[in-house]
């Protein structure tokens, strides 16, 4: 009974914050307290969560490296963009056909390497992103080719620019918060649980009776899904695709992302996303030297904080409304325990008086 | 004939991958780590071997300066770069070792991009006027005559080291258990620099070699090698040196083969189509130990 | 309850906004300095023709503004990098149009950024000119969309017809770049207008960026024996290939388009006795380019390639549309860009009705130079296919 009232509260409570931030965020775009410019990148960075979510599905929660999630972002975007370009397709249904068609890639590249591990899977993955490539330089007629695929058209043409940005970022927002939705409530669900129990020991959770076969491919299969749209949006957003957006040092970024964010944990993967998109476009004043920058960042962040921003932990709004509500942070409280911070340092003042 | 000739190209192409190769595989058969700035080291013995040439000039004696100048540069750099950014991470998660190696890699690429005396641009590598042999009818330069001789003169060296020499069996201990090599009294955290050393010093003759070949030096000149020498370790087995010379010429030989009888264009598919093949077969390589995960 | 919920929210949002930095300046008036964008790579793989285009922008600014400016304003250049890579260009874009408030573009350099944002420039009416994205359809998004360099197609053409007519060639081969738009473009209109001319293609390798072994492709050319081979690439690929076409003992005359500009530089002996087809031959008499490549190497220290001199003219085609127009309305600006028809840099350039100048290309030869392996140019041939 507690439980479900938990529960209960917990997704209102959710929804509720989702949803205040996100018409906040309406409004300053409306009027024009967050710039166009500003606008752009959140929706990138919306973008970016949505991808490296999928990719610490696998990467974090199962324990499987993958270095292709580019390669899995591509064959989305791809997909979407034909799909509206060729057959006029609703962006919708183009965007769940994209997520179906990496998935079925995900489910083909899942299956014969399911007996590869660590480094070997990485690698396999790596050079999958790396044949995707290949083919879709190659077949210039459905791709466009090297010269790239263009005149993808966007979520909405008002004619005001400022309706047609709080629009695109609507997609990539409402979308984000289901990605988000979605991968929270399978990690808390016994499958979830099973995922993990992967990432930690696959022998030990096959003794218990985990199917680790079907999990693997079951997470591989869902992460390419989530990619594959987040691929879709992508090329909605940008209205060109060009195979060189998805090499495989594009596949190494969403890895930093889920490692500098901590592995296994949604809120770091968020932030970290975030923060990644910012700091590409702050970095440019620095020209060159902003590559060496990053490089340094890296190395220091990895030295000090080898698990990530938040480890496998997670920054909890209901864990802190709760708080709120047990009185733990409400004035009085507060006052009681400065009260008593000072008393006890009054004491020691008095102490050294004596 | 011209499958013959398609050979030449490919083994010659194929002795600088294995070169480069062995590089991983060394450094990650001891701490198992994929050394992502391996290809950067190459950089920077290019780089080096480059103002060595440039100053003295082509001549055989110069050519063994270079090569002795650059490798010995590259392997203090190999054991500072391990010291400074590896070691700290030996017992943290090897994925957050692979990030670093990340970060080393782009310091390293642009880096060299900002340093004043290197730059951006590409420069052109000095090398010795090329002479072509026409054997029945087969056409074999100078240039991959050299690059062949060097590399298994490199190799037969390496072999040497790793089961001829003390510190060889000692690299050999901490490959196979590095908490027992340490209790039997070996100095685990020199094995670890030596193994560095060794691996960048060979990165650095390979990248003599490769500026050789193809005679251009640019900061990023690394990455291309440095990702086919990746999979010509995993696809020889990682961790084993016969694999990495074994997956680098089988990795020139299938690339050179598909662009002269398949398609060009297709060349860099097959590659890496050949590597996921190979490892769902084999799923630890060629030589790979295949271990058997103990409960 | 409610209230406490809507105050978390409200504290997140700030911490959002105030990590996205400021809000918009205020757009371009009709007071202050006209604004003019330029994206450019400043860094990464090209970094070194964008830079050099940049400073080319910045020169011809500094000119005019010495001169007094357009329309009485002061011009100022705002440039940005984009990296060559079209994601960048593209939040370069909207940071210079809603940020800045800038009224024209001077960029993107390569052909796949300028495409990731010409949709957007026509969209917004912003003036852009392209200096050096040659591919046939970066201006077709619309009538704001203008290049200063001719496309590939017609350069694809002019090497074709310059190597049938006058090499006499009937055999030809293309070594070229699969993954990159520019060289496969010229293939393809190479490829075209050589067999229409009654040429044959005997055969067409390719290769990927960043590959740097061509033995395996040579070998297959070098088995057709052509009379010309035709390597649609930039110079530092090239001097690779070169090398190699030497060493597999291939003797065919080799062929070029504008990316070989600043090859004599890069390459040794092995490129002599070959042709490229070029925006401009800089040791062309003409008084034009005589002070502008002076100016240039005494500012920099170094010669200006073509696609600065690209660059320069760009920005002032585009100035000039701006002064002639006599006001910021993008609507006069673009009629007037029309309307252009002046000797610049690169030649006499007007614009035809897809806004692609109309010019000649020349065709240079790389002759022995005074120090051995220190190949030079000489013009060789103006060519209008």
């Amino acid at each position: 009974m507690i439980n479900l009232k938990n529960r209960a509260f917990n997704i209102l409570t959710l929804t509720l914050v989702s949803t205040v931030i996100f018409v906040i965020l309406l409004i300053l775009q409306y009027f024009k307290v967050i710039s166009e410019y500003t606008g752009l990148l959140l929706t990138l960075a919306g973008i970016y969560v949505i991808v490296s979510l999928s990719l610490n599905l696998i990467t974090g929660f199962t324990g499987q490296l993958s270095l292709g999630h580019a390669g899995f972002m591509c064959v989305g975007a791809y997909t979407t963009a034909i799909a509206i370009i060729k057959y006029g397709m609703p962006i919708p249904i183009a965007l769940i056909l994209g997520g179906i068609m990496t998935a079925l890639f995900g489910l083909a590249i899942g299956i014969p390497t399911l007996r590869l591990r660590g480094d070997y899977l990485a690698i396999t993955t790596l050079g999958f992103g790396e044949i995707i490539r290949v083919i879709i330089v190659n077949l210039d007629s459905l791709t466009g080719g090297a010269a790239g695929l263009k005149g993808i058209p966007t979520f909405s043409n008002t004619g005001d620019f400022i309706i047609d940005a709080i629009i695109r970022f609507s997609w990539v927002y409402i979308i984000m918060i289901l990605v988000i939705a979605v991968i929270h409530n399978l990690i808390n669900s016994s499958q979830g649980r099973a995922i993990i129990s992967i990432r930690e020991d696959d022998i030990a959770s096959t003794s218990m009776g985990v199917n680790v076969a079907y999990y693997k491919v079951y997470a591989f299969t869902l992460s390419a899904f989530i990619a594959g749209v987040g691929g879709g949006l992508y090329a909605i957003f940008f209205g060109y695709l060009n195979p060189a957006m998805f090499g495989w040092l594009n596949s190494v970024n969403f890895v930093v992302i889920v490692v500098l964010g901590g592995m296994g944990s949604i809120t770091g993967t968020i932030i970290a996303a975030v923060v990644f998109t910012y700091l590409q476009e702050w970095l440019r004043v620095f020209a060159d030297f902003r590559l060496v920058i990053f490089g340094l960042a890296l190395i220091i962040l990895m030295i000090f904080w080898p698990k990530g921003l938040m480890g496998n932990k997670e920054l909890s709004i209901t864990g802190f409304i709760r708080q709120l509500r047990s009185g733990e942070f409400s004035p009085r409280q507060i006052k009681t325990k400065w009260n008593e911070f000072r008393q006890k340092k009054g004491r020691k003042k008095d102490g050294r008086a004596d | 004939m011209e499958f013959i000739q398609q050979m030449i190209n490919g083994i010659s192409l194929g002795s600088i991958y294995a070169l480069l190769a062995l590089g991983y595989t060394m450094v990650y058969g001891i701490v198992k780590l994929l050394n992502f700035a391996h290809g950067d080291i190459l950089m920077l013995g290019a780089y080096a071997g480059f103002f060595i040439l440039t100053f003295m000039g082509v001549t055989p004696a110069s050519m063994l300066v270079a090569f002795i100048f650059s490798m010995t540069i590259c392997a203090i750099l190999g054991i500072v770069i391990e010291r400074t950014c590896y070691k700290p991470l030996r017992t943290s998660p090897r994925i957050a070792a692979l990030i670093t190696a990340i970060g080393v890699s782009t310091l390293i690429e642009n880096g060299a991009r900002v340093i004043p005396f290197m730059g951006p641009n590409p420069k052109q590598f000095p090398t010795f006027t090329s002479i072509n042999y026409d054997v029945f009818g087969i056409n074999i330069s100078m240039v991959q005559i050299v690059v062949l001789g060097v590399s298994i003169i490199l190799m037969v060296l390496l072999n040497y080291i790793v089961n001829g020499t003390k510190m060889g069996k000692s690299m050999r201990a901490t490959s196979y258990d590095m908490d027992a090599a340490f209790l039997m009294g070996i100095n685990v955290n020199k094995v670890i620099s030596f193994t560095f050393a060794i691996g960048a010093a060979l990165g650095a003759a390979g990248g003599i070699l490769y500026a050789t070949a193809y005679p251009q030096v640019q900061p990023y000149m690394g990455l291309m090698p440095g990702l086919k020498a990746f999979v010509a370790a995993v696809l020889g087995g990682i961790g084993s040196i016969p694999g990495a010379m074994l997956g680098g010429f089988i990795l020139g030989v299938a690339e050179t083969l598909t662009k002269g009888f398949i398609s060009s264009k297709l060349a860099d598919g097959v590659a890496f189509g050949i590597l996921i093949l190979i490892l769902v077969v084999k799923p630890a390589g060629l030589f790979g130990k295949n271990t058997n995960e103990k409960v | 309850m409610l209230k406490k919920v809507l105050s978390v929210a409200l504290v997140l949002t700030l911490v959002i906004t105030t990590f996205a930095g400021c809000g918009s300046k205020a757009p371009a008036g009709e007071t202050g300095p006209i604004k003019i964008g330029s994206i450019m790579p400043i860094s990464g793989p090209v970094s070194a023709y964008g830079t050099q285009s940049r400073d080319a922008i910045i020169m011809a600014v500094d000119e005019i503004n010495a001169a007094g400016g357009i329309l009485g304003r002061q011009v100022e250049a705002i440039v940005e990098d984009d990296e060559a890579n079209p994601e960048k260009t593209k939040s370069a874009f909207t940071k210079l149009v809603t940020d800045d408030g800038v009224i024209g573009i001077v960029g993107a350099l390569t052909s796949k950024c300028s495409l990731a944002i010409t949709a957007d420039a026509q969209a917004r009416k912003i003036i852009m000119i392209s200096p050096s994205s040659t591919n046939d359809t970066v201006t077709d998004a619309g009538d704001y969309i203008f290049r200063s360099c001719y496309n590939d197609s017609f350069q694809g053409q002019v090497v074709a017809s310059f190597a049938y007519k006058d090499l006499k060639a009937i055999k030809a081969a293309i070594l070229f770049d699969n993954t990159n738009d520019y060289s496969k473009g010229l293939t393809q209109t190479f490829k075209a207008k050589f067999e229409e001319l009654g040429g044959t293609v005997v055969s067409e390798e390719s290769y990927a960026t960043g590959d740097m072994d061509f033995n395996a492709q040579l070998t297959k050319i070098k088995g057709t024996a052509p009379d010309v081979l035709f390597i649609p690439d930039y110079y530092n690929t090239v001097s690779l290939i070169a090398k190699q076409v030497k060493s597999q003992g291939l003797t065919s005359t080799m062929l070029g388009a504008d990316g070989w500009d600043e090859i004599a530089n890069n390459a040794g002996d092995e490129v002599v006795g070959s042709y490229y087809s070029n925006h401009y031959s800089p040791d062309a008499n003409d008084p034009e380019v005589k002070a502008f490549v002076a100016k240039y190497t005494e500012l920099f220290g170094v010669a200006p390639n073509a696609l600065a001199a690209l660059a320069y003219d760009a920005t002032y085609i585009l100035t000039d549309a701006i002064a002639k127009a006599g006001s910021t309305d993008p609507e006069a600006i673009k009629t007037a860009m029309m309307e252009t028809n002046k000797k610049f840099v690169t030649g006499q350039i007007s614009f035809d009705a897809k806004r692609n100048p109309i010019k000649s290309a020349v065709m240079v030869e790389l002759v022995k130079g005074t120090e051995p392996n220190k190949p030079a140019v000489k013009y060789a041939a103006t060519v209008n296919p």
